[in-house]
């Protein structure tokens, strides 16, 4: 087992980096960006030989890929047998998850050397990128749910910095905090399910939750309360932290305004990695839900299924190229959800978790891809609205080509990645629910459409006046983007059922030709729409939205859902539960407060005159003590 | 009996060493070179400290007046790095010119009080724990009238010599009674003739009256203000650290090992002066200006939550003692070393001098805020699993009440340590202390300090080190 400790330089060389560009920064300068990324390029390499040597040399025993404990102590000891721990817990999903991040990280650290050149605070950027880098790998090794939840707290802290890097611009504050703000109030639903988790199996150790053969999977059968079991409960108050980390809904409205941050962050942050967090955690405790909770597996599957066509129909109205990507995220993890939510544990019958887990894989290539992509021609053309973009296939010829692949691979064109992916959710949802699969159908279409509409009025329509023109970004940002569409091209042939199944064990997945097909014909269908209304510039477009005014008026303003929380929030729970307590909280609690302020100062200052300064005086006390406390002892104890 | 066997006394031996050859170099060297001492002994203690932490097996001398185990081994590293940080932190003050003739002896003095706590921590009867008490008493008194021309400085020692003749007089009194209701003594003897009489009762309060002096609990605390506010901050902060250390720890094997028949009348007496304790400390401590006296005042607070780890009378309560003790040491000795730094090159040591000094100074500030927040207990800082592993352990022993006032007191004492943290950020000032550079000892001192508040608290396996020693009633 040993042959593993060098996955903990995994983790640390970011944390290193963190602290020497957060406390030195000033000094690197411009040699900020170059060490970040040479220590994640050290990172990214071991995780591909923890990879290698996980699934090829150790990990499978007996035809099983057993987890495995590269380095574990005990941090904070509650009791005897409850206690918190730190260390790095190797199996398929954590070892996946190592490479998938630190690949887009380095993609995305190679990156903002070209994307962030000339901005002010080069140097944090680099640095909250590795304090970010860090904390999501901590998350993903943890080997207890408490250690997940310290970095989960992290990767929300760095999110919160990072979304609000240009720091000056109101808009990019206020959607930091309110990041930061949405994911802290799930994750107060996470920390609930995780005492009551805890409080029932009495352990937080990931691997004695997970053993289908322990005593804490056999816990579920305890107490009920309205109608599920405790155990249901607390998986879906853990739900509740990874819904708000993955922005399902309704604790989405977050994610489209984190799009202020710079993009590569999004790229990182909030498309490729920790947003799927909640997919991770879910997938994490997979067996604990799919054997002793699986309501609250269908309602992880709901959550996803309304989520995906929630957001697609969204993604269809918005004209800010990074949104439109955003609400695209969101509808792909709700693919992944729905994957989650229909597989069932073991063997074949886990084809939902395999698929979702398989989902993740590339669509952080091609999300990363995209919004990598997208940074270029922000780059290029210095705005978001694509109203203010088109023909651009000339200036940004590199762009242009990833572009398509990445756009192709997401609306599921045979041979690319996600096509293989998403086709295997699709199958899996076939079998379990027929609703949810007709659902992510359409969701399909949907996709194709609101990303080709995107393609064709970037890359063609008219060309606008462009003040200058826009020109192909550095080789340090096309790099990236050329080596993520080889990615998201070839991603779809690893055979991932071999590597990642629910219980471990590899087993064949088969194509089923009866799905494939119809879900293929409806994504050509979606990019034939869009070809039609937005290849050249006409009047379609305009026409169908004044014909569907009321609704598409409704999905373009996102469906409200803003101006809904503002209006719980300040006129409801502002006014008639703030307001009291406020009240109560100034003038009961403050008025106590201040009254035993008041009267310990009094104290303190009448008894200073012990203090004289009289040495007699301090022997007379000394003396008096000792006879005082000898009286009352002897009192107690008199024989 | 083989000579090897006195390496059980390895540490008393090396430090009475490093005692003689800096009292023979003192001789040889002349005049003006009299400052080569300083590195000279910092380096002989440095390696003193690291031979510390040789392995060493269990074993007693001398019929059982001395006696060591792997708890006591530990006791006497955690003084050792805090006299460490302690002589690199005075590096400095001791290059002033006034200091130039009489640098050695401040080496030799604070070398002999740590033998003689050494030797106290180690006793297995009462005439040596006697002896090294007095050992690691009266050179601390000369220790405090150090600057002996500023009458503040003479003052704090002749109070100190004083109230500790008294204090020793009640305690020699508590002990006479125990030898002659035991007719023993020799710890073990006496744990055994022990049965809560009254007359046994009386001594040991007598006893406890003595201890409870060396580590400043009220009522016995009376002295600490004045000879903390009159010595030099190197013995301020040896006083307030070491010394009632050293005592903390000899009191609580004494507990658990000679009165464990009278568990049950001890943890009352600890009740009553605990409360008593971290009450009027803190009371005294809101009203200080002085930076000097305040970090007294809230010493003599943090000694009554000392007490909450010892009442429960666990195994737990004795880790979390030692634990505390060595957090304790990296947070006030941290304080301490940016006081010290500040009053060296300014000679200000108000708390309104120190408005605006995050501004002038933001380093120093950021290391006298850990600092504080570790004395006060705030995640994630080291303090914090100090405190909390002695709150846990007299929860543990059942003494919740004791916990609430605790955690009471702890609130309290966060108003008074935050002040000083907003004179640094919040208040602004039209005098600000300028920057200043500080040199490469102090700044190491310093680091020194930060890196142990911060480690001790991060990695359990500090705390796990000491647990294996540990025993309980």
């Amino acid at each position: 087992m040993s042959n593993f400790n060098y996955t903990l330089f995994i983790v640390l060389i970011p944390l290193a980096m963190f602290l020497l560009l957060g406390l030195q920064g000033h000094k690197f300068k411009k040699l900020s960006g170059i060490l970040g990324t040479t220590g994640l390029g050290i990172a990214w390499i071991l995780s591909l030989i923890t990879a290698y040597q996980y699934f090829f040399v150790y990990g499978n025993v007996g035809g099983v890929f057993k987890p495995m404990l590269a380095y574990n102590s005990v941090w904070l000891q509650m009791t005897e047998t409850l206690h918190i721990d730190m260390g790095i817990l190797l199996d398929p999903i954590s070892v996946m998850m190592l490479v998938v991040i630190t690949t887009v990280s380095f993609m995305v650290h190679i990156y903002s050397n070209g994307y962030m050149k000339d901005e002010q605070g080069f140097a944090r950027f680099f640095a909250f990128l590795s304090l970010f880098t860090f904390s999501m790998l901590g998350l993903v090794i943890a080997t207890n749910i408490f250690q997940m939840y310290i970095f989960w707290e992290l990767v929300g802290v760095s999110s919160y910095l990072l979304i609000g890097y240009y720091y000056q611009k109101p808009s990019a504050v206020s959607a930091s905090k309110k990041a930061f703000i949405v994911t802290r109030f799930a994750d107060l639903g996470f920390l609930i399910g995780i005492l009551l988790l805890s409080f029932n199996t009495k352990t937080f150790d990931f691997i004695s939750l997970t053993d289908i053969h322990g005593p804490a999977i056999a816990c579920g059968a305890g107490a009920s309360f309205l109608g599920l079991s405790v155990m249901t409960w607390s998986l879906i108050f853990v739900f509740m932290g990874g819904a708000g980390k993955s922005a399902m809904f309704p604790l989405h409205i977050w994610l489209p305004d984190a799009m202020e941050g710079p993009t590569p962050v999004s790229a990182l942050i909030h498309a490729a990695t920790m947003v799927v967090a909640g997919v991770y955690l879910v997938a994490r405790l997979f067996p604990v839900y799919a054997i002793s909770a699986p309501q609250g597996l269908e309602v992880v599957g709901y959550v996803g299924c309304f989520s995906s066509l929630f957001a697609a129909v969204i993604a269809c109205t918005q004209y800010d190229i990074k949104r439109v990507l955003a609400y695209s995220t969101m509808s792909q993890i709700g693919y992944m959800m729905v994957g989650l939510g229909v597989s069932h544990y073991g063997g074949e019958e886990g084809l939902g978790f395999m698929a979702s887990m398989f989902h993740l894989f590339t669509h952080a290539m091609f999300k990363a891809l995209l919004f990598l992509g997208a940074g270029a021609i922000i780059h290029a053309v210095h705005t978001n609205e694509m109203t203010e973009m088109g023909g651009l296939r000339k200036y940004l010829p590199i762009t242009h080509i990833t572009f398509l692949i990445a756009c192709l691979t997401i609306a599921g064109i045979p041979l690319l990645s996600a096509f293989f992916s998403k086709d295997e959710i699709l199958t899996a949802a076939f079998h379990n629910n027929k609703l949810i699969f007709f659902v992510q159908l359409f969701v399909a279409g949907l996709t194709a459409f609101y990303m080709f509409r995107l393609y064709f009025r970037v890359f063609w329509n008219k060309e606008p006046h462009y003040h200058h023109t826009p020109h192909e970004s550095p080789l340090t940002m096309t790099i990236p983007l050329m080596f993520l569409a080889v990615c998201s091209i070839f991603a779809g042939y690893i055979p991932f059922s071999q590597f990642v199944t629910s219980d471990s064990k590899p087993f064949e997945s088969v194509m089923e030709m009866g799905i494939a097909i119809p879900s293929v014909v409806v994504g050509l269908f979606g990019i034939l729409i869009a070809f039609v209304m937005y290849k050249k510039e006409t009047t379609l477009p305009d026409r169908i939205s004044t014909g569907f005014s009321f609704f598409y008026k409704w999905a373009f303003h996102k469906f409200y859902f803003d101006e809904l929380y503002l209006f719980v929030t300040k006129k409801i729970i502002f006014r008639f539960i703030s307001r009291p307590v406020a009240w109560f909280d100034r003038h009961i609690v403050d008025g106590t407060m201040n009254g035993i302020s008041a009267v310990t100062n009094y104290v303190s200052f009448q008894i200073r005159g012990f203090q004289s300064g009289q040495l007699q005086q301090y022997a007379y006390v000394f003396v008096s003590g000792l006879v005082g406390l000898a009286l009352v002892i002897l009192y107690a104890f008199v024989k | 009996m083989g000579l090897e066997q006195y390496l059980l006394m390895r540490h008393e031996l090396v430090l009475t060493l490093i005692t003689l050859i800096i009292l023979i170099a003192e001789l040889c060297i002349k005049g003006d070179n009299s400052r080569k001492i300083r590195p000279f002994a910092i380096i002989l203690f440095f390696i003193a400290t690291v031979v510390g932490f040789l392995p060493l097996g269990e074993g007693s001398l001398f019929g059982g007046m001395f006696q060591t185990n792997g708890m006591i081994l530990i006791m006497k590293n955690v003084l050792n790095i805090g006299v460490l940080i302690i002589f690199i932190q005075s590096y400095t003050w001791l290059g002033n010119e006034e200091n130039k003739i009489k640098v050695s002896e401040f080496f030799l003095l604070m070398l002999s009080t740590l033998i003689g706590m050494d030797f106290m921590i180690s006793s297995g009867d009462f005439l040596m724990f006697y002896i090294g008490l007095e050992l690691a008493t009266i050179p601390i008194a000369s220790l405090a009238a150090y600057e002996r021309t500023k009458t503040k400085s003479a003052e704090a020692g002749i109070k100190l010599i004083l109230s500790s003749a008294l204090s020793s007089g009640i305690m020699l009194y508590g002990i006479s009674m125990l030898y002659g209701t035991t007719g023993s003594i020799y710890f073990s003897e006496v744990a055994k003739s022990l049965h809560s009489s009254n007359l046994q009762t009386l001594a040991f309060i007598f006893f406890f009256s003595g201890m409870a002096f060396k580590i400043s609990i009220v009522p016995f605390h009376l002295w600490t203000a004045d000879v903390y506010e009159g010595a030099p901050i190197s013995v301020t902060s040896y006083l307030s650290v070491i010394s009632k250390g050293a005592a903390v720890f000899i009191f609580v094997i004494m507990l658990f090992t000679v009165f464990r028949a009278m568990t049950a009348m001890w943890q009352d007496v600890l009740y009553i002066t605990s409360v008593l304790t971290m009450t009027i400390g803190n009371l005294f401590a809101m009203r200080q200006k002085n930076l000097k006296r305040f970090l007294a005042f809230s010493s003599i607070s943090q000694a009554g939550f000392i007490f909450l780890g010892m009442i429960g009378g666990n195994e737990l309560g004795m880790t979390s003692v030692v634990y505390f003790m060595l957090i304790y040491i990296f947070s006030n000795l941290g304080a301490f070393g940016v006081v010290s730094a500040i009053a060296n090159r300014t000679g200000k040591e108000n708390r309104d001098d120190y408005d605006g000094l995050y501004l002038t100074n933001p380093k120093l500030s950021l290391l006298m805020m850990i600092a504080l927040f570790s004395l006060a207990g705030i995640p994630p800082v080291a303090g914090f699993f100090g405190k909390f592993f002695l709150f846990t352990a007299a929860a543990k022993g059942g003494f919740y009440m004791l916990v609430l006032i605790g955690v009471l007191n702890t609130i309290i004492s966060l108003y008074y340590y935050l002040l000083v943290v907003k004179a640094m950020f919040i208040n602004k000032s039209e005098t600000p202390i300028q920057y200043f550079k500080s040199d490469g000892y102090t700044r190491l001192g310093l680091i020194i300090c930060f890196a142990g508040i911060v480690f001790t608290g991060l990695f359990s396996f500090v705390f796990e080190y000491i647990r294996v020693y540990a025993f309980g009633v």
